[in-house]
């Protein structure tokens, strides 16, 4: 117990300064200007921040309608515990990506211009209005747990009448956004890599936003184990690996046959930057996860099932900043000299955003009821589809002797 | 009427004329800038053909693409591709992006990036000095307005009696044609404004004209869809530096392709979604169904 809180306190120590190094970093942007804090230039005008608070992290956001689809779509119901923490890391997710989106833009206070001057030519007007409509289906659909926590009878049962509509709504809006993301790239065909540059980025960027969803999953629900005791059954997280290397090898395949048909295979075993980074991206968001998830006696396990995800997590993230970053250093430099790295004011807000991503979903699961537990029942009470259900399994206990403590 | 410029580079003498103007008719510090940045929306570059040891000068300025990838880019359209051949920019609507600047295949948009109130900043082609109008009359305050009494600005700034003769004068040319600034104060034949398929014949014609003199190619004639902004030169493109594998599809319909099929996707994929759904719950209640049947079958025996 003394071990658990030193670790803690460890852990807060931690947060607490990346956080301030985040503060730090956000005097330095409002005060004085992008220039001051960035290594964004006119050669250079889009880097970390795009590439991966909102890129990146859209994508890593992607649990939300990956899982509420498999649950309330393909009514795979035994999956209906893990909805809730999806719903709410993606929506988490959002509202960190839009903080990320207002230290980006030079005018964030005209944000709400999109609303009013819409460029239907745009991809990224499609990419604002996915944020908004998606970031308002998340907080609805998240909203039962706010509610169930102050007992608001009437507004949850307005919420849970138009559940299905809602997550249809959720799982359109994910599409379009998810690959819209990638479709931001489409005007650039000349400045990119051609490992990168595809007339297919919209579908490859939605395909592998399914799959890194089930794999944050995964990790969320691993971490919130270790941390809360609260945790899910392993049977079922092996189910969503199962599924998350299934996607993955369509995506490989489908990304390999692009290179091919584009004729840029034989690129792969040049030796350069690109690469490197290609390769890095394809062992860890497929090579090592295959390769863990088939390890006798261990891959199937909890932890082993931890460390598949990551490296696919880890891969994914390659990908998006391969996409957004690594493609285009080849045409800064040989037409300006110019090398992109981020600043340290860059990496300083995007660790703090991460960090603050931890610290919201700690706080979530430890005080709504997020995650099945045993004070929980009146959860499972509100929940009629849960009901319906042939008894999911909640940390190991059928939901009927749940009900009955 | 759609204006062009044409800049022929064997033409042009390096005097620097264009990038004075430019810098004095938007009131930026006289500097000779070789780069494009926030205050300089032309430069001069200095190119030795390695073989034959002459010497060229590299104008840069925006292209003013027919349909530019900068205008198809940008979420609130501040950037517009106006009838007047001109691309111009909005400070009201834009809200700092610099999705315009990844998008131009030219790289031309620049940014204020000191600024905590940043604006993008290009060449404008000179469209507002442009359309401001000799008969302008003068408030009491002694600002230029309108004919219909509402004071004219350039560039955000209203303008005084003074200022507006000044930019008459500029963008005045020897025949009493209004013209950009850089092209009025060009003392050669290198930078002509005009009308575009009259500065095309005329791009041809000199290259017919003299074919050695030459290489034979209007650099934005095809490129990226076509531009209005034409250069001629002696050397070729490619070892000047201009980008010269841009494809002849304009940019935006690379993402139009996709962003057009937006409606189609949403509705077919909300059938699927709502028939995934139909049947997949069906079979489930069916189950229930035959379940209860099986159970009262079992109690009644
Ligand atoms: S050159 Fe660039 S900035 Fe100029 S019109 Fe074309 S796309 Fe826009
Ligand atoms: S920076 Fe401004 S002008 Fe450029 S695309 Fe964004 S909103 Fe439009
Ligand atoms: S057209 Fe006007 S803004 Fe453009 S380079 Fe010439 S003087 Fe400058």
């Amino acid at each position: 117990m003394k071990n658990a809180l030193q670790n803690i306190t460890f852990w807060k120590v931690v947060a607490a300064v990346f956080l301030l190094g985040g503060l730090t970093a956000a005097i330095v942007r409002f005060g004085w200007g992008l220039g001051a804090a960035t290594n964004l230039s006119d050669i250079t005008p889009w880097g970390l921040w795009i590439g991966f608070d909102v890129v990146t992290g859209v994508g890593l956001a992607a649990g939300g309608f990956t899982l509420a689809g498999i649950v309330y779509i393909f009514n795979l119901k035994r999956f209906k515990p893990i909805v809730r923490p999806a719903i709410l890391t993606a929506f988490m997710g959002y509202c960190l990506v839009i903080v990320g989106l207002l230290f980006d833009l030079g005018r964030p206070w005209s944000i709400w211009h999109a609303l009013i001057y819409q460029n239907p030519h745009s991809v990224l007007f499609e990419v604002a209005m996915c944020v908004m409509l998606y970031t308002t289906v998340l907080a609805l659909e998240f909203s039962p747990v706010v509610l169930e926590r102050f007992r608001m009878k009437r507004a949850l049962k307005i919420v849970k009448a138009i559940t299905i509509p809602l997550i249809v709504l959720g799982i359109l809006l994910s599409m379009l956004h998810q690959s819209s993301l990638g479709s931001l790239y489409l005007i650039v065909p000349q400045k990119m890599h051609p490992f990168w540059y595809s007339p297919m980025l919209p579908v490859f960027f939605f395909v592998s936003a399914v799959a890194v969803g089930l794999g944050m999953t995964i990790l969320e629900s691993y971490l919130s184990a270790r941390a809360f005791q609260k945790t899910l059954e392993t049977p079922l997280l092996r189910d969503l690996a199962r599924i998350m290397i299934g996607i993955l090898l369509v995506y490989f395949t489908a990304r390999f046959i692009d290179l091919l048909r584009r004729d840029v295979l034989h690129l792969v075993f040049e030796s350069s930057f690109e690469t490197a980074m290609l390769w890095l991206e394809v062992a860890l968001m497929l090579f090592i996860p295959l390769l863990l998830f088939n390890i006798k006696n261990w891959g199937r396990t909890r932890q082993g099932l931890f460390f598949t995800a990551f490296s696919m997590v880890l891969g994914f993230i390659t990908n998006r900043l391969n996409v957004t970053m690594t493609s285009l250093e080849r045409y800064y430099q040989q037409n300006f000299g110019v090398t992109y790295f981020p600043s340290i004011g860059e990496l300083a807000v995007t660790i703090a955003i991460v960090t603050a991503g931890f610290v919201l979903f700690a706080l979530a699961v430890k005080y709504l009821p997020i995650f099945p537990h045993h004070e929980e029942e009146t959860v499972l009470r509100f929940d009629n589809a849960a009901e319906r259900s042939p008894s999911p399994q909640i940390s190991g206990k059928p939901a009927a002797e749940l009900q009955r403590h | 009427m759609s204006h062009a410029i044409l800049v022929d580079l064997t033409e042009c003498v390096g005097c620097g004329a264009c990038r004075d103007a430019c810098q004095q008719i938007h009131h930026f510090p006289q500097v000779e800038a070789t780069s494009l940045d926030a205050q300089n929306f032309t430069t001069l570059r200095l190119y030795e053909n390695p073989e034959s040891g002459t010497e060229t000068y590299i104008r840069q300025m925006c292209q003013h693409c027919k349909e530019p990838a900068c205008a198809s880019a940008c979420l609130v359209g501040a950037l517009e591709k106006t009838k007047d051949g001109a691309v111009t920019w909005d400070a009201n609507k834009c809200i700092g992006c610099r999705y315009c600047m990844l998008a131009c295949p030219f790289d031309i948009p620049k940014y204020e990036w000191g600024s905590n109130n940043p604006k993008v900043r290009k060449c404008t082609m000179c469209y507002q000095e442009r359309h401001v109008r000799e008969d302008y009359e003068v408030d009491d305050a002694g600002y230029v307005i309108d004919r219909k009494g509402k004071r004219v600005t350039v560039d955000g700034r209203e303008i005084t009696a003074e200022e507006r003769d000044t930019i008459l004068e500029m963008t005045t040319n020897y025949e009493g044609n209004r013209a950009s600034a850089c092209s009025v104060a060009c003392p050669m034949e290198a930078t002509i404004f005009g009308e575009r398929s009259e500065l095309v014949a005329e791009a041809q014609r000199r290259i017919r004209e003299n074919p050695d003199s030459y290489v034979h190619k209007v650099y934005g004639l095809k490129e990226v869809g076509g531009t209005s902004v034409f250069y001629l030169s002696n050397v070729s493109f490619e070892s000047l530096g201009f980008r010269t594998k841009l494809e002849e599809t304009p940019l935006p319909e690379k993402t139009w392709r996709v962003l057009e099929k937006i409606p189609d996707i949403v509705v077919t994929a909300g059938v699927a979604l709502g028939a995934v759904y139909w049947i997949t719950n069906r079979r489930e209640e069916v189950r229930r169904f035959e379940d209860e049947k099986k159970n009262r079958i079992k109690t009644k025996s």
